[in-house]
């Protein structure tokens, strides 16, 4: 059997956070980030890893690219031992981040990619080869020549893509890589990821809060929460097992009491707007909807589909 | 060698990124001339007063003050700009500089070079040859090798400084200001005769910080000064023994102040 | 005007935070006071006397207005350009307080945290290794009278070098130029008196001795009684002139604002 391309196991970290413990003194306090992960991802795969904010996904990328070393717990990333062989690691790692940018901000996009060359030591034909396939996949050429920080935020993203991809890593980490993006370039970015999964094997681990990117793009879910990994599945698997509540929001046509409707509870109430929430597998948005207007008028609807978020809290609550 | 390649890709980069702001460019530069000039002009006030100062007459004075000033320059474009370091981790950008295949100060260093800290090299320079033509020196193959030894030692040592003060905010993100006390305190320092400092200033100059090396040492032994601070003037050739030691000693902190912002990770 | 005074305290409560930061400064002005104290020292081995000072008033003065820098706040400093750059002044132009004072405020605030924690370090230190000259009581309070004109001086040069900020869209040189030749026309680097007479004379006339150069005289006993009265005559006119044109400036900036955005 072949090494999966990240083997980790046992991977903790903890940080030692200073804490006021009256008005002078201070207390050294052990801060538990990420708590005993076992992860395997083979070579090639496509996984996607969400959780609530502070849950310890930056952590743990962290850990895998060499920018934190880890308090406990083994990890191997392509072989190699992150912590140890950092600058050896960075060679076959391309890493694209959401919110900071890679690129040389005040220089044409063109020469953010010639630099990448020299720093990442490409041979000339094949960064060439490489520049072209990208950019005409990603639709780059009238760009290059265009200052990074005059384009906008879906063409930086292209562009930041293409960067990480110059010198063909066997993995791709992408942090949060859609959002803010309009829905066009969210798709350009999402079909480019999936060919060159497909075209060229690069294993691909892809943080983000955007269900739609993990729903069309992930064949795995990674799902983290307080340090510990809860959850660790197809994505079919997961939201089948775990998304099956759901909320009505209707405005009624005045405010009133919180209404009583059999298979639904109200969460909320805001003057005349009360958000019902239901379970899909046991009445359906339009049933539960007649139960409503049989007691009161409604002047206005709309259903919310479960977010990462609640369904993590759900799973949690497990 | 394949790093200095590198090294001098980002640093064009960096350079033709700045001067996209010619205007703040020009400014800058300017004001770092006139920086010089005021460091200038405090010791010609002093000799509007005397006419030697420890025993150094004028020109032997200007004679230090240009080959200190130069190399402090030098590593000022440089390096100084490691200290950057402490605002890339606040925003957290540093961790960029950890995920690339260089090691982090060759790649900070490039990153943050400072064309712009220009002028603080070209007024000490002009400095230094004015004084390189007007001090008694005893002009032979030695002293010009002397001479440039010293000024890209000098560099090395000034930069180690700089590089070493810079670790610390790996620690303690608010004590750059010490750091100050180093690099333009020992910018400070070295433009005057050590002699003129108190002894336990002297020793720490010579064994601690040795930034005695940098200008005095070497000056004595080109004007022919004989046992500056009570040492055979040969000593100025362990100048580049010195840098070599400091270079050494600012790889291993700043190594040291990397590994511990892996470890901790703020 | 209870609200400047509120500004002022609220921003002492601010900086007194930074504890790292203070210990970190006061050493670097220990460090840069030994310096300076000592090649000063080396041109008393030859003079007794440099434009009246003895040696001893030479190196008090060094550790006097090392300890004063930071209280008169010398050093770039963008907090009020940096909102102007970035457009947030035309809120704070919005409010129904005055921009000048508020500024003035806070520079007071800081001023009042300095005085204590970064003024008196240095200069304890350097009277350990130093013989350094105290002031008489008179003296004493003179000079603390003195030093609140000079931050007042201070402020109104450092808020007329940020209003540049309407006009330059990068402050920084012109600002790094202004608080130099302001720290070496006021004696920062070496007393005026050491400057060559015609230097002196012009520093004199400036602003920037009133910033420090006199309130170290009035601390080494250099003025009585008229001397002393012209000295803060001096101080309070630059305060006028330099606020008064504060205004002025900022009414002709507020008239053609040019919003920063993005």
């Amino acid at each position: 059997m072949t090494e999966p391309v990240i083997d980790v196991a046992g991977l903790s970290k903890s940080f030692t956070v200073m804490r006021k413990a009256g008005r002078v003194r201070r207390r050294r306090e052990q801060m538990v980030a990420v708590a005993g992960i076992d992860l395997h991802i083979e070579r090639g795969a496509m996984v996607g890893y969400i959780g609530p904010n502070g849950a310890g996904k930056s952590t743990t990328i962290k850990m895998l690219t060499g920018i934190l070393v880890p308090t406990a717990g083994r990890v191997r990333v392509d072989g190699l031992e992150p912590s140890r062989a950092r600058t050896e690691l960075a060679k076959r790692i391309g890493v694209v981040f959401g919110q900071r940018s890679q690129l040389w901000w005040d220089l044409p996009l063109r020469d953010s990619f010639d630099l990448l060359r020299h720093v990442y030591r490409v041979p000339a034909e094949r960064h060439a080869a490489n520049l072209q396939r990208y950019a005409d996949g990603l639709d780059l050429g009238p760009l290059l020549d265009v200052p990074v920080r005059q384009l906008s935020l879906g063409q930086r993203m292209r562009g930041e893509l293409t960067a990480a991809l110059l010198h063909d890593p066997a993995i791709l980490l992408l942090d949060e890589p859609t959002i803010g993006l309009d829905v066009i370039s969210k798709e350009a970015v999402r079909e480019f990821l999936v060919a060159i999964n497909r075209d060229q094997g690069t294993t691909v681990l892809l943080t983000t809060h955007d269900l739609t990117d993990v729903e069309r793009l992930c064949e795995r879910l990674l799902i983290i929460d307080h340090g510990i990994l809860i959850e660790d599945g197809t994505v079919a698997g997961i939201t089948s097992r775990y998304g099956t509540e759901r909320t009505l929001v209707v405005d009624l046509a005045e405010p009133g009491e919180p209404l009583r409707i059999a298979g639904a509870a109200v969460t909320r109430v805001e003057g005349p707007r009360q958000w019902l929430r239901f379970r899909r597998d046991e009445v359906s948005a339009s049933e539960l909807l007649t139960r409503v207007t049989a007691q009161v008028e409604v002047r206005d609807l709309s259903v919310e589909e479960p977010d990462i978020e609640s369904i993590v809290r759900e799973i949690y609550r497990r | 060698m394949a790093s200095l390649s590198v090294w001098r890709r980002l640093v064009g980069a960096r350079v033709r990124a700045d001067w996209q702001y010619r205007t703040s460019f020009f400014l800058f530069l300017l004001s770092q001339t006139v920086v010089a000039c005021m460091d200038l002009a405090v010791v010609v006030s002093i000799f509007s007063q005397v006419d030697s100062l420890g025993g150094w007459s004028g020109v032997e004075v200007a004679l230090l003050f240009g080959l200190s000033g130069v190399p402090f320059g030098l590593a000022d474009m440089t390096i100084s700009q490691v200290e950057t370091a402490s605002r890339h981790i606040k925003a957290g950008t540093f961790d960029l500089f950890l995920l690339r295949p260089l090691p982090t100060l060759l790649h900070l260093s490039a990153t943050e070079f400072a064309l712009r800290r220009l002028g603080r090299v070209l007024q000490p320079l002009v400095v230094l040859l004015a004084a390189l033509v007007l001090a008694p020196i005893d002009w032979s193959l030695e002293t010009v090798v002397l001479l440039l030894t010293t000024l890209l030692s000098g560099t090395l040592v000034f930069g180690s400084v700089w590089v070493v003060t810079s670790s610390i905010s790996f620690w303690t993100v608010e004590s750059q200001e010490v750091a100050n006390a180093f690099t333009y305190g020992g910018s400070l320092a070295t433009g005057y005769p050590i002699d003129v400092l108190g002894t336990w200033l002297r020793r720490i100059l010579t064994f601690l910080v040795p930034l005695a090396f940098v200008a005095y040492f070497p000056a004595a032994r080109m004007l022919g000064r004989d046992e500056p601070l009570g040492q055979p003037s040969a000593i100025a050739w362990a100048t580049p023994l010195v840098a070599v030691a400091s270079v050494l000693v600012a790889r291993a902190v700043w190594s040291l102040a990397v590994r511990h912002h892996r470890s901790t990770g703020s | 005007m209870r609200l400047y005074v509120e500004v002022a305290r609220r921003t002492y409560a601010r900086i007194s935070t930074y504890r790292s930061a203070t210990v970190a400064g006061v050493f670097t002005n220990t460090v840069f006071g030994f310096l300076l104290a000592y090649i000063l020292l080396a041109v008393y081995r030859q003079r007794t006397d440099v434009g009246g000072f003895d040696a001893t008033d030479a190196v008090t003065f060094v550790f006097v207005a090392q300890g004063m820098l930071m209280v008169l706040g010398m050093f770039n400093d963008t907090e009020i350009a940096d909102r102007i750059a970035s457009g947030d002044v035309v809120v704070d132009l919005q409010r129904p307080y005055d921009h000048q004072a508020w500024w003035a405020g806070v520079s007071y605030g800081k001023a009042g945290y300095y005085a204590v924690f970064r003024g008196i370090p240095p200069f304890l230190v350097g009277a350990l290794v130093f013989h350094l000259r105290l002031p008489s009581v008179g003296d004493a309070a003179a000079f603390l009278v003195s030093v609140v004109l000079a931050v007042g001086v201070a402020f109104g040069w450092r808020y007329l070098l940020q209003l540049t900020a309407f006009w330059l869209l990068d402050v920084r040189g012109a600002n790094q130029l202004g608080w130099l030749a302001a720290q070496f026309l006021s004696g920062a680097f070496v007393p005026i008196v050491f400057f060559p007479d015609w230097l002196e004379v012009t520093a004199r006339a400036l602003p920037f001795a009133s910033m420090l150069q006199l309130p170290v005289e009035i601390w080494l006993g250099r003025h009585d009684g008229l001397s002393l009265v012209g000295v803060f005559a001096l101080q309070v006119g630059w305060v006028l002139a330099l606020v008064l044109a504060g205004r002025h400036v900022m009414g002709r900036a507020v008239r053609r604002v040019v919003v920063q955005g993005g």
